[in-house]
């Protein structure tokens, strides 16, 4: 076979030579392109498989790790998550993309038989000062609520940060959380000789072909045209899908079920039948098709969205084919299980391609050489005594208020449902979205909290430093809404892992997720790798996206980010200290990425953690908020602003700090709370805060219609409420539609 | 008291609408699938939001055609309650079952989130356990609900009391500063002239629980169980 074949599939030439090995000949043109698809990153996890093996499967929540999805049991209750990239079909065509991201998840999660229930995003954009990244941001927003509002899975939450590195390549990663009765969980499997192997949902047609060996495992180049890869979404048939895949579930009648999303049939077709250990026969003639003469590699590797295939106990295919044709849905039964264990496609009874269903997924692992990039050896050194303090503290903070990073993103949720199901009892806007489960669970008074986190400017100053920062920040932000951190999703974003600095920054990142985790006792029970996140200027910088579920015990018992009422005392948890180091100060006001990233101590962490959930559960405490990008200041700001109609202020006077003032307002320390509570309950929280070895402050009052903040006599913060809001609410909407 | 909640093919509201009437109102309820031909024995049938069709061609312009709605129109006919809820109140502006046109929202995104309504009439079946002018804190999702009709029909809304919900602010007051969609004359919500047809924009389902952070949806649903009731008495 010429190169240019193979290589055009994405193979290199060693691949080709081991793909010949196995099969002892040479591969069919269909056979070669399922190894392309199989053995590509995006599905074959060749680079990052090694490294993936460090994080913990298991945690103080019972897990359950599914082929497609994973997830924890809580009673009689399965909470199915994960998160997925669709970073690379975005940046080419971002309302199509950033759907079918939305819709590729959301299968994920029912094919699992958990009721997809609450979705969530965390994306990423260059400046807005660049029309095309206005362009991505308005078309990703509007995939996500085109796709994800008619499916009628609320938006519950996410974030968005902005970064030059961006630029040319934008992230979109989608998570979705289902729940489920444990006993009626599926996997991905196909097994019994003889079961029917039925193909359900819309017709195959040529979208998508090549989207994840060639698309998604590749670096954007100058010039290329790539938008015929990307798939098109249509969530009114995700939706029917929805319904019909659950009530077939139901039946008891099924053996296994899978998405058909990246590589479609051909993951497919290997993955059930190498994960049940068996084989199938499969004939293409019976795929349903939206378009004529499709050649059989085509059929194996398009990527037309919202179908499934499904492995169906032997004499039941009329009950189920009955269930998808009422919902107007395609079923056809397309092949048989076999015991032999190899995947046998046929067109027409002619044998296209016959390959043992384990030499498919078991894709080869590369030993990937990393380097620590010598910029930042340069990078991280930070001289504060260089920098030259602000006087105007109230016009930083304004402006830190105004960044696009830390802005209020109403314009951007409330274009996404995030009621339907009424389950949503904590609304987008505050550290975490809050869901009840009383609808599924009978009586039950227990809720899910959940949350994505990732700073990836930390990451890019210290990969390992960063990505545990995001898994504190994460388990911080929960425990601000009073659930008790429980599981992580990651979805891993970097650049091309051929590259030893980037390869670097990956294995720092899983080093530092997986340290972390191990310290809250939590389990990274799903997630997705994307690579290759490069354009001509530059790859991202790294992004492990953090997803992680918390557990409330009382729905009744939770807590959100506002200021509640007049005269309650503020209360720091955490200490602030003099760093810098990676901040949005540094970034907006000097227009500096130095320094190192703030100093984590897990086991501080813990004790400021502990010390919030207790308060928060007892019910000592009327708001609670974590410190994150803008430090201290930003914080307090948003405490004061962020409930609209009940805007109140609060006088900052006890900072006892002998350091910068620009330190002390907008460094970025990490493992800080700020609680407010009634003046009773100011003792009760101290005595807990002891008990946790928790520092405890009390900074100030709550009241009037101004934020002021004090270091010592000197006042750093006189700010009207009127005048943050305007700057906070309104900047992100003028930046996008002007 | 039975109700009815019809699905079709891209309901997304119709499970909440369900929940709400059979565990925080008690009340008996049924699935109507979209084929189905039969509403025997129903006093109230509910259009429930989401997206039928995956509002394609346009919001409710193929639902009209599924087969329940001609016995949905029979229903109605004969003084059955029927209540469109957002999608719903789309699809009985295309059934003609009220009057009026959906436009795109004048901001031409989707807005989900909560807005107040003005109870501009409590005589109604629906709305007997407000008061007049009863302000009411409820969410509105939706792509298109900038409500139009012209100025006649729009002068027989008002002669006839038919206009039953207005988007205000939370005090009350009625200006396009509180219209969230553009809807004409803040039109939130309208009723035929018969009064047991209503279709509003906003999701009573979704604030019937003090847990979501409103209950005044729930006196919608209430009103109707309370107006049956003693309408059988009597």
């Amino acid at each position: 076979m010429k190169p240019g074949v193979y290589h055009s599939l994405g193979l290199s030439e060693q691949e080709y030579q081991n793909i010949c090995k196995i099969l002892k000949r040479q591969p069919t043109n269909t056979e070669l392109a399922m190894f392309s698809v199989e053995w590509s990153e995006h599905c074959g996890y060749l680079c990052s498989r090694k490294w993936l093996k460090l994080l913990p499967k298991t945690g103080k929540y019972k897990t359950l790790i599914g082929e497609d999805s994973g997830g924890i049991i809580i009673d009689d209750l399965a909470i199915i998550f994960k998160m997925e990239s669709h970073n690379h079909p975005s940046q080419i065509e971002p309302k199509q993309g950033a759907a079918t991201g939305v819709g590729g998840i959301i299968r994920d999660i029912f094919t699992a038989g958990a009721r997809p229930i609450a979705s969530l995003n965390s994306l990423r954009f260059g400046p807005l000062s660049q029309a095309y990244n206005k362009y991505l941001l308005s078309g990703v927003v509007n995939g996500i609520q085109f796709y994800g509002n008619c499916v009628g899975v609320p938006t519950v939450g996410g974030e968005i940060y902005f970064d030059e590195s961006y630029s040319g390549n934008c992230l979109v990663n989608a998570m979705c959380i289902g729940i489920a009765k444990k006993e009626k969980l599926m996997r991905a499997r196909a097994s019994g000789k003889g079961n029917a192997i039925m193909y359900v949902g819309s017709s195959t047609g040529r979208d998508g072909i090549g989207g994840c060996s060639i698309l998604a495992s590749h670096e954007f180049k100058e010039g290329e045209e790539k938008r015929p890869t990307v798939q098109i979404g249509d969530p009114f048939t995700e939706k029917c899908l929805i319904e019909a895949t659950l009530e077939a579930i139901n039946t008891g009648y099924l053996v296994g079920i899978k998405d058909m999303g990246a590589a479609g049939l051909t993951c497919c077709t290997s993955e059930m039948a190498s994960a049940g250990n068996s084989g199938m026969d499969v004939e293409l003639k019976a795929v349903p098709r939206r378009e004529e003469n499709m050649e059989p590699w085509e059929i194996m590797m398009s990527e037309s969205q919202e179908r499934m295939l499904v492995c169906v106990k032997k004499g039941k295919e009329e009950q189920i084919k009955k269930i998808f044709l009422k919902w107007d849905l395609n079923a056809s039964v397309i092949g048989r299980v076999t015991e032999d264990g190899l995947v046998t496609i046929m067109d027409n009874g002619k044998i296209m391609a016959q390959i043992k269903a384990h030499s498919l997924t078991k894709a080869p692992i590369y030993n990937m050489p990393y380097r620590k990039p010598r910029y930042l050896r340069k990078l991280n050194k930070l001289k504060l005594s260089k920098i030259p303090d602000s006087k105007d503290y109230n016009q930083v903070l304004l402006k830190l208020l105004a960044a696009p990073s830390i802005t209020n993103k109403a314009w951007v949720y409330e274009q996404y449902d995030h009621m339907v199901g009424t389950n949503t009892v904590v609304l987008p806007g505050s550290d975490a979205a809050v869901l009840r489960l009383s609808r599924f669970g009978g009586r039950t008074n227990k809720g899910i909290a959940a949350t994505t986190d990732c700073n990836s400017r930390y990451c890019f100053l210290n990969p390992y430093k960063g990505a545990q920062i995001a898994v504190a920040e994460a388990a911080r932000n929960l425990v601000c809404s009073g659930a008790r951190p429980a599981a992580v999703t990651d979805c891993l974003n970097f650049g091309n892992p051929q590259k030893p600095e980037s390869f670097w920054q990956f294995k720092n990142c899983v080093d530092g997720i997986a340290g972390a985790c191990r310290a809250f006792n939590i389990a990274v029970v799903s997630g997705n790798v994307s690579f290759y996140n490069e354009s001509p200027q530059s790859a991202i910088n790294p992004t492990p996206a953090i997803g992680m579920i918390g557990i409330i015990n009382d729905i009744n018992k939770t807590c959100s980010q506002n200021f509640k009422q007049e005269g309650d005392i503020v209360i720091l948890l955490g200490y602030c200290r003099e760093e810098l180091g990676a901040s949005e100060y540094l970034k907006e006001i000097h227009n500096l990425i130095r320094g190192d990233t703030p100093q984590l101590d897990l086991r501080l962490e813990q004790a400021v953690q502990k010390t919030a959930l207790q308060v928060i559960e007892k019910g000592e405490v009327n708001s609670a908020h974590d410190c994150s990008e803008g430090g201290l200041a930003v914080a307090l700001a948003e405490c004061c602003i962020s409930s609209k109609c009940n805007m109140i202020g609060a006088n900052i006077n006890n900072l006892n700090y002998e350091m910068r003032a620009d330190a002390l307002l907008f460094g970025e320390s990490q493992s800080r709370i700020i609680l407010s509570c009634n003046k009773d309950s100011v003792e009760k929280i101290r005595k807990i805060a002891l008990e946790f070895k928790a520092p405890f402050c009390v900074i100030g009052k709550t009241g009037g219609k101004v934020l002021r903040i004090l270091n010592d006599i000197e006042e750093l913060i006189y700010l009207p409420l009127e005048d943050l809001y305007k700057e906070w609410s309104g900047s992100l909407k003028k930046k996008i539609e002007g | 008291m039975k109700f009815g909640v019809v699905v079709f093919p891209g309901s997304n509201c119709d499970q909440d609408c369900f929940y709400v009437i059979k565990d925080v109102l008690k009340q008996p309820v049924k699935y109507i699938w979209h084929k189905d031909t039969r509403l025997d024995g129903l006093d109230c049938v509910i259009l429930p939001g989401g997206f039928s069709y995956g509002d394609y061609l346009r919001t409710g312009a193929i639902a009209r055609f599924s087969p329940v709605m001609k016995f949905i129109t029979d229903f109605a006919r004969k003084g059955g309650a029927v209540l469109g809820i957002c999608n719903g109140f789309q699809i009985l502006l295309e059934a003609g079952l009220l009057p009026g046109v959906m436009l795109k929202n004048r901001n031409l995104h989707f807005i989900c989130r909560y807005v107040y309504i003005k109870t501009e009439n409590n005589q109604t079946r629906f709305t007997g356990l407000y008061n007049r002018g009863q302000i009411l804190k409820i969410p509105i999702a939706h792509n298109e609900g900038n409500y139009y009709i012209d100025a006649a029909g729009l002068k027989e809304l008002k002669n006839n009391n038919q206009i039953v919900f207005r988007y205000c602010s939370a005090t009350g007051e009625i200006s396009d500063q509180f219209n969230p969609n553009g809807a004409l004359d803040n039109i939130a919500g309208i009723i035929n002239k018969k009064g047991n047809v209503l279709g509003m924009m906003p999701h009573p389902e979704r604030s019937s629980e003090k847990e979501l952070g409103s209950e005044d949806g729930y006196f919608i649903f209430k009103s109707i169980i309370t107006r049956l009731k003693n309408k059988r008495k009597w």
